[in-house]
């Protein structure tokens, strides 16, 4: 039992007349606002079972099909290719032996002029693919040695597949670029995170970015034309262009992948982590290295495969600085040629439908295992880590 | 104005109980609210008042993961049905929120939104709607000038005015606020309040407030909801001066809130 | 502190500096020999005619035109596309269910497949297989029009490459609208296409145009997936139709300075044809930069 209204209500009885509660409610004056309704005021107003029934939306209907077909390209992109690659390469493995197709044309600089296009016409056309035995090769050797070889001579009488000094080659180069690219941007990453005073960061940070949009084409002919010399003069080696050469120039390609996953990681270890360590009696420097580096390291072994994945496909450097010649050597002053320049460099020259023309997709399809593989390795460690930030740990 | 409760409910809720997952929100709620009063639906916080609200108009369905049974009828017509079209429902049934949320548009394009969803193109015929809609949410007269200014210029009351006027251009039968006022000053808030007043004589309103003054100000009936269930519900007037349950008489004394 | 515990603090305070350093350094390094070197043939008779004497004089009108064509074609076909995707990933597909974690696998993947693999695609897929079924039907000549690198499909490839950025900017756009909005929509009785038109998109279109400018630079700047789908090096016309090929600033930068017969001669224009494709990609990545932050400021307010 309530014991005194007015502990409820401000001084005033629970109102049920028009003279309200300590307000004046001005609504007389206002009651020729009220909707002109052809219904009178105090009539209700049904809701008709009618009139709520389902309708049928062209618009909702159509529009929804539409986004949802169209959302699905990117998935039809990556399946299809993944089929049209491998499509074009996989006729290597169903055919038992290499044999050499027609005598393929020595290897033409590009040239300008209409005659250029008329090649490329007449090479593209699509019409036999011939796989049958027309000129000497080597028969009875196997597709798969042939292909493990160490030599790649494409276009030579006695075509070899050789794709081992290619492998290699990519390996040189990409392994050189990250383990520069590596502990530079790691170590700017830790400048920043730790170390820095702020304004720093707002200079580093631009700097990277600029540096990422350099279009590769331009780092290349950076290292070509600047890079190149500066290094042959510093160093005084034999080849201009060399696997050294496109390492270095690949490594400014990497460093603002590994740098801004780095970062990323740096910045997630969790707060307390640090101050725990500083509260201790540590110093900065200290707990950088020995509390917020270890705690990043699943984000900063991310960084690092991802750049390993991004310098392994990337084709412009190298065909402009690495000097082009399927070599097989463990020296890195010599020039080497790569998976992705080969298909790069002779893929426009190619017969459509010949052995080597397989040969390349089946290159392709390899870049596009290897950087699929270690893309999603690397997303693994990324989402452990951020898994760990949430759980608190 | 006849205050004896009219023979046919507006909304009728029977056996209603709502689930967030596994949680439980709603337990065997059963009401019936009648046309062109107010309602309001008191209760402490997370008591499930907001979740009814929402249930009247089926904005629920917009969470994931939520499950309902039980029956709502508006007019007599279960508004779950599965012939039942939701747009139109909610045509029928407006909506205010908590906090004002007008787009980011002109006063006059908040206002216009809804009519020109329903096709209303013509120049002529929305300024007249948009005018008497303003009129009623009684906002013409502090911006009739202004009509093309963005509506996040206004301040928070008239915010919430607009949205009120919103709400009516599409010509709804039941108006649903959740806690209109709660963010605004106490000014703006007796305008609110005002504004609800004259409302009721044409639409049925139901509204949320954790602000019991409010609901004994500005209701008729109201509902006191305790922990997902449905402990009181009746004239205003009842249920502050005589509850019939104890927790209805603790929570409206401060016992507990 | 010892004085090897003080000794390696300060070494490695000292190394991270220098990288930093270091990075800087470079970035300017780059763009001032690309400046150096290129400013004296970068006039504007440079940028407006076209090559002569054997690419030694003139300039590379033709390489800009082409260039311009390509990303044109390729934001028509891919911001349409990567916007309707973003839309989808946010507004329609529960994150839960397979489909839309299916597409986002599929985004994901795209971003990291290598320039070049896009390149042998095209080829593989839009000359070779998309052409030659164009010729099948269109043409009754054996003649080859379609089934040739040029410059339609170039850009349906380039507008592969550049999808996952598209669709990543948008998505960011989206979910900036609050929450509020839409359900103030809804409960107006407004359908859910009536409020991504009305209330969603028109308040997205930063992300739409980040998304646009970003892909353009990507595309303005990638060269592999073009080496074989569509760019030459000399043209004597521009691209008339969508089945010629055209030239394109990296692609001319690449032949002109590893393949030309008269590399030192054309070395100034190369320089300048080098800053040409940087200044483009600068401008454009730093107005999606400040578009960027500007969406970004809205997000807090």
């Amino acid at each position: 039992m309530v014991a005194d209204p007015q502990q409820v209500l401000p001084g005033t009885p629970l109102p049920h007349s028009t003279a309200q509660v300590g307000h004046s409610f001005t609504s007389a004056s206002r009651s020729a606002d009220i909707r002109p309704d052809p219904l009178t005021v105090g009539e209700m107003k049904r809701m008709r079972g009618a009139d709520l029934k389902k309708r049928f939306r062209w618009d909702e209907f159509l529009s929804e099909i539409i986004i949802t077909v169209v959302a699905f390209v990117s998935l039809a992109a990556i399946v299809g290719i993944f089929v049209f690659v491998f499509r074009e390469a996989m006729p290597i493995f169903l055919v038992p032996s290499i044999d050499a197709t027609v005598a393929a044309p020595p290897e033409a600089q590009e040239t300008y002029g209409n005659e250029q296009i008329g090649d490329a016409a007449r090479r593209v056309s699509g019409s036999d693919r011939s796989r049958t035995a027309e000129g000497s090769g080597s028969e009875g050797e196997s597709t798969l040695a042939n292909f493990l070889g160490t030599t790649w001579a494409p276009v030579s009488m006695d075509p070899r597949y050789g794709i081992i000094p290619l492998v290699v080659g990519s390996i040189k180069v990409t392994l050189l670029a990250v383990c520069i690219a590596g502990p530079v941007a790691i170590l700017a990453a830790l400048f920043t995170s730790s170390f820095a005073p702020r304004w720093s960061k707002e200079i580093l940070k631009p700097a990277i970015e600029i540096l990422a949009g350099f279009p590769s084409v331009v780092i290349g002919f950076f290292a070509l034309v600047v890079l190149a010399t500066l290094l042959q003069d510093l160093f005084g080696y034999k080849f201009r262009l060399n696997a050294f050469l496109g390492g270095v120039a690949m490594s400014l390609a990497v460093i603002p992948i590994i740098f801004t996953v780095a970062e990323d990681a740096l910045a997630a270890v969790p707060k307390f982590m640090t101050e725990a360590s500083l509260a201790l009696g540590a110093t900065k420097w200290q707990t950088a290295l020995f509390v917020k580096l270890p705690a990043a390291t699943p984000g900063v072994f991310a960084a690092l495969l991802l750049g390993f994945g991004r310098a392994f496909g990337e084709t412009m450097i190298v065909l402009m600085a690495t000097g082009n010649a399927a070599m097989l050597s463990f020296n890195m002053l010599e020039p080497v040629r790569t998976m992705s320049a080969t298909i790069g460099a002779e893929m426009a020259e190619v017969v459509f439908g010949d052995t080597h023309y397989n040969v390349l997709f089946m290159l392709g399809a390899i870049l596009f295992l290897f950087t699929f593989v270690l893309n999603a390795v690397a997303e693994v460690f990324i989402r452990q880590r951020l898994l760990k930030r949430f759980r608190g740990g | 104005m006849n205050t004896a409760k009219p023979r046919e409910a507006k909304i009728a809720v029977t056996n209603m109980n709502f689930w967030y997952g596994p949680k439980p929100a709603l337990r065997n709620v059963a009401m019936e609210i009648p046309p062109n009063h107010v309602t309001a639906l008191i209760g402490p916080s997370g008591c499930g008042k907001s979740t009814f609200l929402r249930s009247l108009n089926r904005m629920n369905e917009l969470i994931d993961n939520v499950r309902m049974d039980g029956h709502i009828r508006i007019d007599g017509v279960d508004i779950y049905d599965r012939n039942v079209d939701v747009v139109e429902l909610r045509k029928r049934v407006g909506m205010i929120f908590q906090k004002s949320n007008p787009f980011p548009k002109s006063i006059f394009d908040n206002v216009a939104y809804g009519p020109r969803i329903n096709g209303v193109h013509d120049k002529g015929k929305l300024e007249e709607l948009v005018e008497s809609t303003l009129r009623r949410a009684a906002l013409w007269e502090e911006v009739k000038d202004e009509l093309k200014k963005s509506a996040l210029s206004l301040s928070g009351g008239q915010q919430q005015r607009l949205c009120i006027a919103r709400a009516l251009a599409v010509d709804p039968e039941i108006l649903l606020m959740d806690e209109p006022a709660s963010a605004l000053d106490p000014i703006a808030t007796a305008k609110i309040e005002e504004l609800i007043y004259e409302l009721k004589s044409n639409y049925t309103i139901v509204i949320v407030t954790h602000n019991m003054q409010q609901a004994a100000r500005v209701s008729d009936y109201t509902a006191f909801f305790y922990m997902g269930e449905l402990i009181e519900f009746g004239e205003t007037k009842k249920i502050f001066t005589t509850p019939e349950k104890k927790q209805t008489e603790d929570y409206i004394t401060g016992r507990f809130g | 502190m010892s004085l090897r515990k003080k000794l390696l603090g300060t070494s490695v305070v000292t190394l991270s500096a220098l990288a930093a350093f270091l990075i800087i350094t470079v970035v300017i390094l780059v763009m001032g020999t690309i400046i150096v070197g290129g400013k004296d043939a970068f006039t504007w008779e440079f940028l407006t005619s076209a090559p002569r004497e054997g690419m030694t004089e003139g300039g590379i009108f033709p390489a800009i035109v082409g260039t311009a064509l390509l990303v044109v074609i390729m934001s028509i076909v891919g911001v349409p596309i990567g916007t309707i995707t973003a839309v989808y990933l946010s507004e329609y597909a529960s994150s839960r269910s397979i489909l839309a974690r299916s597409i986002r696998f599929a985004v994901n993947t795209l971003a990291g497949v290598p320039a070049i693999v896009f390149g042998l695609f095209g080829l593989g897929f839009f000359v070779q297989f998309v052409g030659s079924g164009m010729d099948k039907v269109l043409t009754d000549s054996t003649d080859l029009r379609w089934a040739q690198p040029n410059i339609l499909w170039a850009s349906l490839t380039m507008a592969l490459l550049t999808l996952p950025v598209v669709i990543v900017s948008v998505e960011e756009a989206i979910k900036t609208v609050p929450a509020e909005l839409r359900a103030a929509s809804l409960a107006l009785g407004a359908t859910k296409w009536q409020t991504i038109v009305k209330i969603v998109i028109p308040n997205s279109i930063t992300g739409i145009l980040t998304g646009a400018i970003l892909a353009v630079s990507r595309g303005a700047g990638e060269v592999a997936p073009i080496l074989f789908t569509g760019a030459a090096y000399f043209l004597p016309h521009l691209p008339g139709s969508l089945s010629d090929q055209f030239m394109e600033l990296g692609y001319h930068v690449y032949i002109m300075s590893t393949q030309s017969t008269n590399v030192d001669a054309t070395r100034g224009i190369q320089y300048a044809t080098t800053l040409v494709l940087l200044l483009l990609t600068f401008l454009l990545n730093f107005s999606a930069i400040f578009l960027r932050s500007r969406l970004r400021a809205r997000q807090i307010t």
